[in-house]
């Protein structure tokens, strides 16, 4: 019972900031049709200028502006090179955002060191909010699930109740058609970059002190995204936001299971001092959104609330 | 009566609420040209990816030489005898026109998906590639990047694509779209005399075109065949008038002057 | 007719003299160099580097058969690399133990033949993996590659009977019956087994190119709706070109695993696929002769460089960006373009063009240098300073900032002129 719930609330608040983290990543990818790779080497970015802001000032303020800085990076790379690339078709796009994820990944190393930055919780935040069953639950995760919620309401907001939302909406499932409404599509693209990136880098603020600060987090978290975006589906911010708690969950869970494979299928004489029957279930927790992807990709291209196919 | 070439019985295909074909009958003969004419939107083109197997029909059948080929892959189609052109130039871009001829010979030519066999020694693929080169006139350009030919040698070149296999069915979706007339002039003396002797099948905008190479018209209007006859009958007969408004009207009285 | 016919198809086809230098030459060249280098002695560090780079020319070409030949990007090359040489070490192993002891099939197969075995295995691991994987080309294609590469990095870690935990698997590769005369011992030996394999993968590889498979996979790469009409299941002309492909990343594989006696998990992981990437492409994935330079190129860099600079790795990156950004026809396509604009008729102009163009590239990229140099340093904070040519750098220098600056806005200047001319050569 104890395990269920504080797998049920750290599977939550896991499954939303990779939300967070991905729901921008869903908006490029939908309306540009490039997948990042570089979206989550954003999400360091986020987490390291979060790092530079609050050891400066505070972390109120690195909340604001670690993001918009982001932000403008991104609507730079996208302007000056993104934009270069996209006459050479997709495979190009992917590739130059492959190149960027390594130079980013090499950027800081030398700024930041290759070792762990020292990232804090925020004093304000880093009490013991309630008990559970003995053990105390940090606050931080509860107002990291705040945020996130928070960046879900904006979002939904934004997208149904303003009029660039409903620009941005139309172009999700017609990204052929926002040329022919007259607007600007290339400032279109440069914003919807800037502010994708600028999600990625409000994750990063967030998860930074949630998780860890260090130059491998981008490699860690980048595949992962991609996982949520194409399980989610193309143009697909609901779906992105089910796959996001569906793994988050599914991770958070595995890991809490204290069994191994001859557990499960001893019954099939699968024994436990074989191979396979020591693999326990933990430690498959990081091959789970490989699976999924693998699988979703083979059973149903689309994802699972996409309006198209890949 | 012998089988005909292509026999399609009450054809029908839906994309969701929209009914494109509805009941579509045709019998077309071994060895003649039959031309499929109609207002933009009829559903022309739907009818080919029926036939050529890009869709699947929701309902009836469509047999090639008596056999049913209705909803089955296109490179199985293309195997039993039947090869289409495209609207909209299909070609490998980056490959010579040579080399595009040839992808439209191999398999015909039992090589499939061979992978021990050095292209360059293949005789008889040479021989046949170099013969429908000279069919189509593109002999001096053969070794030119595809990607960099004129737009009427690029619809050519899709011909040649089409017809390099040997099939004994063709299909041609609007051959000479886009052209000038010099240069439908052309293309039209090119497809006859290129597909002597095999079943033709022909959607075409141009009437001239239709008229002078047709041996019948089928008329496709709202996903229904109207009449199917001889050129002279189709051309007197009232519904077909009906059907085509304004220029195109007089188009299809002009037509045999073209 | 057909005499006629006859001569015209003759015609069409390169001539043999052509078809010499344009073929069979580069090949025999590249044969010829490769023989000659030991008649140098070489100190066995530049053997070790020759093996490696042979080990590598193979492993990109194999690539560039998917992303080159068959339109196929995929981020997980190495897994069929890594089987390959994983199946190898254990048949070493395997040939090791039985020439100990009670003999049988492994006492008479030499080391010499274990690249076999990987293509082996490669081609198998390719035949299974690539049956979900062929169905679609593009981004499906690329994001199934990477979540395949993740599982089988993943299970490297989890299976150590297969792949040895961490340490990995390691072998003796002077066992077994002797071939040419070769013991396999010394570096100088292994060289010619690595150059053996080289040519001979090499040229299977182009000969690939040449068959109605290989021509189709490039059908397909340009238009796979198109190749469905003219007879060919464009699901299947992939599936076979990834089964090779994997056959000769696994042949690769087998040259490594007799060149390093072990094999880790890292093998299998997701770097040396992105590795393979940056040669194959940085090489120009459009020339059969690019994921060589490539191979060769990033080789060299990462042997030699990484002495150099710790920060070789963006150095990499950048050299990447620039050719995605400016030349997606890789290192082999500029120099292609040299060639045929030395032959074109505005010759002069071009050549003013290309000399503006490399002057603001070195330019900028030494600015770039110099901030990236002093960078590394400030960053590791051992008061170390960076001393080009005698000068003496330091972060808070205006020496230091003035050569990081002009020559950057320079360089940078010189380009967009470069590039303003080219556009006005076009108007």
């Amino acid at each position: 019972m104890e395990t269920i719930v504080f797998s049920l609330l750290n599977g939550v608040i896991y499954g939303l900031l990779l939300f967070m983290l991905s729901s921008g990543l869903t908006l490029i990818f939908s309306m540009m049709g490039v997948l990042n790779f570089a979206h989550a080497s954003f999400y360091m970015l986020g987490a390291y200028f979060a790092y530079t802001i609050s050891d400066a000032s505070s972390f109120w303020l690195a909340l604001v502006f670690a993001p918009i800085l982001v932000g403008l990076v991104g609507a730079a790379v996208e302007r000056w090179g993104l934009r270069t690339v996209h006459v050479n078709g997709h495979v190009a796009e992917l590739l130059f955002t492959f190149g960027l994820a390594y130079l980013i990944d090499e950027v800081v190393k030398i700024i930041w060191g290759r070792n762990a930055v020292d990232y804090q919780i925020p004093e304000l935040l880093d009490f013991p909010l309630f008990e559970l069953f003995g053990a105390q639950y940090p606050a931080y995760r509860i107002f990291t699930l705040f945020v996130a919620l928070a960046m879900l309401v904006a979002l939904w907001f934004i997208l149904n109740r303003t009029r660039a939302g409903l620009i941005i909406q139309a172009a999700l499932s017609h990204p052929h058609m926002v040329g022919h409404l007259g607007h600007n599509v290339p400032r279109i693209f440069m914003t919807v970059f800037g502010v994708g990136c600028a999600l990625a880098g409000l994750a990063g603020v967030i998860g930074g002190n949630y998780l860890v600060t260090d130059p491998a987090m981008a490699v860690q978290m980048g595949p992962i995204v991609f996982v949520v975006v194409v399980v989610g589906g193309l143009g697909s911010l609901m779906g992105a936001f089910l796959a996001a708690m569906l793994l988050g969950l599914l991770q958070t869970f595995a890991v809490a299971i204290d069994a191994n494979f001859a557990d499960m299928f001893g019954w099939l004489g699968l024994s436990p001092t074989s191979e396979v029957g020591r693999i326990s279930i933990a430690s498959l927790a990081p091959m789970i959104p490989f699976l999924m992807l693998v699988l979703i990709l083979m059973v149903r291209p689309r994802g699972l609330l996409g309006d198209r196919e890949l | 009566m012998t089988t005909p070439a292509l026999s399609i019985t009450d054809l029908r295909k839906s994309f969701g609420p929209a009914k494109i074909i509805q009941g579509v009958n045709l019998e077309i003969e071994k060895g003649e040209r039959h031309a499929i004419i109609g207002p933009n939107g009829a559903g022309k083109s739907t009818l080919f990816n029926l036939i050529s197997g890009g869709y699947h029909p929701t309902s009836g059948s469509i047999r090639l030489n008596g056999t049913e080929i209705g909803g089955t892959k296109p490179y199985l189609i293309n195997r039993m005898g039947l090869s289409r052109s495209f609207q909209v130039s299909n070609i490998f871009a980056n490959m010579s026109v040579r080399e595009n001829v040839r992808c439209g010979v191999l398999y015909s030519m039992g090589y499939g998906y061979s992978f021990w066999r050095n292209v360059g020694n293949l005789k008889e693929v040479q021989r046949k590639t170099a013969e429908i080169l000279e069919k189509v006139d593109l002999l001096d350009k053969a070794n030119l990047p595809a990607a960099l030919l004129p737009y009427a040698d690029q619809r050519t070149l899709e011909i040649a694509i089409t017809i390099a296999g040997g099939a004994e069915v063709i299909l041609l979706d609007e051959p000479t779209a886009g052209m000038s007339h010099s240069e439908t002039e052309r293309a039209v003396a090119l497809i006859k005399q290129a597909t002597e002797g095999k079943t033709l099948v022909i959607v075409e905008h141009d009437m001239g075109v239709v008229f002078n190479m047709a041996d019948r018209i089928s008329v496709l209007v709202y996903g229904e065949i109207i009449a199917t006859g001889a050129p002279s009958e189709i051309r007197g007969d009232p519904r077909v008038r009906e059907a085509y408004l304004g220029d195109e009207a007089d188009a299809l009285e002009n037509g045999d002057a073209a | 007719m057909s005499d006629q016919t006859m001569q015209d198809f003759k015609n069409l086809a390169p001539s043999n003299s052509q078809k010499f230098t344009q073929r069979l030459l580069p090949l025999v060249v590249f044969a010829v160099v490769v023989l000659m280098i030991p008649m140098f002695n070489p100190s066995s560090l530049v053997l070790t580097l020759l093996n490696v780079m042979g080990i590598n020319i193979v492993f990109a070409l194999s690539y560039n058969m998917l992303l080159g030949r068959g339109g196929l990007l995929s981020f997980g090359h190495a897994v069929y690399f890594g089987l390959g040489g994983y199946a190898a070490v254990h048949a070493m192993r395997m040939i090791e133990e039985a020439s100990y002891g009670d003999g049988g099939f492994w006492a008479s197969y030499p080391v010499f033949f274990l690249p076999v075995i990987g293509f082996a295995c490669g081609a198998l691991a390719g035949a299974v993996i690539g049956w979900p994987s062929c169905r679609r080309a593009g981004t499906p294609f690329a994001m199934i590659s990477l979540g395949v590469a993740e599982l089988i990095a993943a299970a490297g870690f989890m299976f150590g009977s297969i792949f040895g935990g961490e340490e990995g698997i390691s072998g003796d590769r002077m066992n077994g019956p002797e071939l040419f005369g070769l013991s396999l011992g010394p570096i100088s030996e292994v060289y010619w087994f690595i150059a053996f394999w080289t040519i001979v993968g090499t040229f299977c590889i182009y000969a690939f190119t040449r068959t109605p498979l290989g021509k189709m996979s490039e059908a397909t790469r340009d238009n796979p709706e198109r190749v469905e009409f003219v007879g060919y299941d464009p699901q299947r002309v992939r599936y076979l070109v990834f089964i090779f492909a994997g056959g000769f990343a696994g042949l690769a594989g087998g040259m490594a695993a007799v060149q390093y006696e072990i094999f880790t998990p890292e093998a299998v992981s997701l770097a040396p696929s992105g590795m393979v990437l940056l040669m194959a492409y940085i090489g120009g994935i459009r020339y059969f002769a690019g994921p060589i330079v490539g191979a060769v190129v990033l080789t060299y860099m990462q042997s030699m460089m990484s002495d150099y600079s710790e920060a070789w790795l963006l150095y990499l990156g950048i050299l990447f960006m620039v050719v995605v950004m400016f030349a997606p026809g890789g290192l082999a396509g500029i120099v292609a373009g040299l060639i045929n604009g030395m032959r074109a008729e505005d010759r002069n102009e071009r050549i003013g063009r290309w000399l503006t163009v490399s002057a603001g590239g070195l330019l900028a990229f030494a600015g770039l240098i110099v901030l990236i140099e002093v960078a590394v340093r400030w960053s590791n904070g051992y008061g170390e300073v960076f001393e080009p040519f005698g000068m003496h750098l330091p972060t808070a220098s205006a020496l230091t900032w003035a050569l990081i600056l002009i020559p950057i806005a320079a360089g940078v200047g010189l380009l967009r002129l470069a590039m303003k001319r080219k556009e006005e050569g076009h108007a």
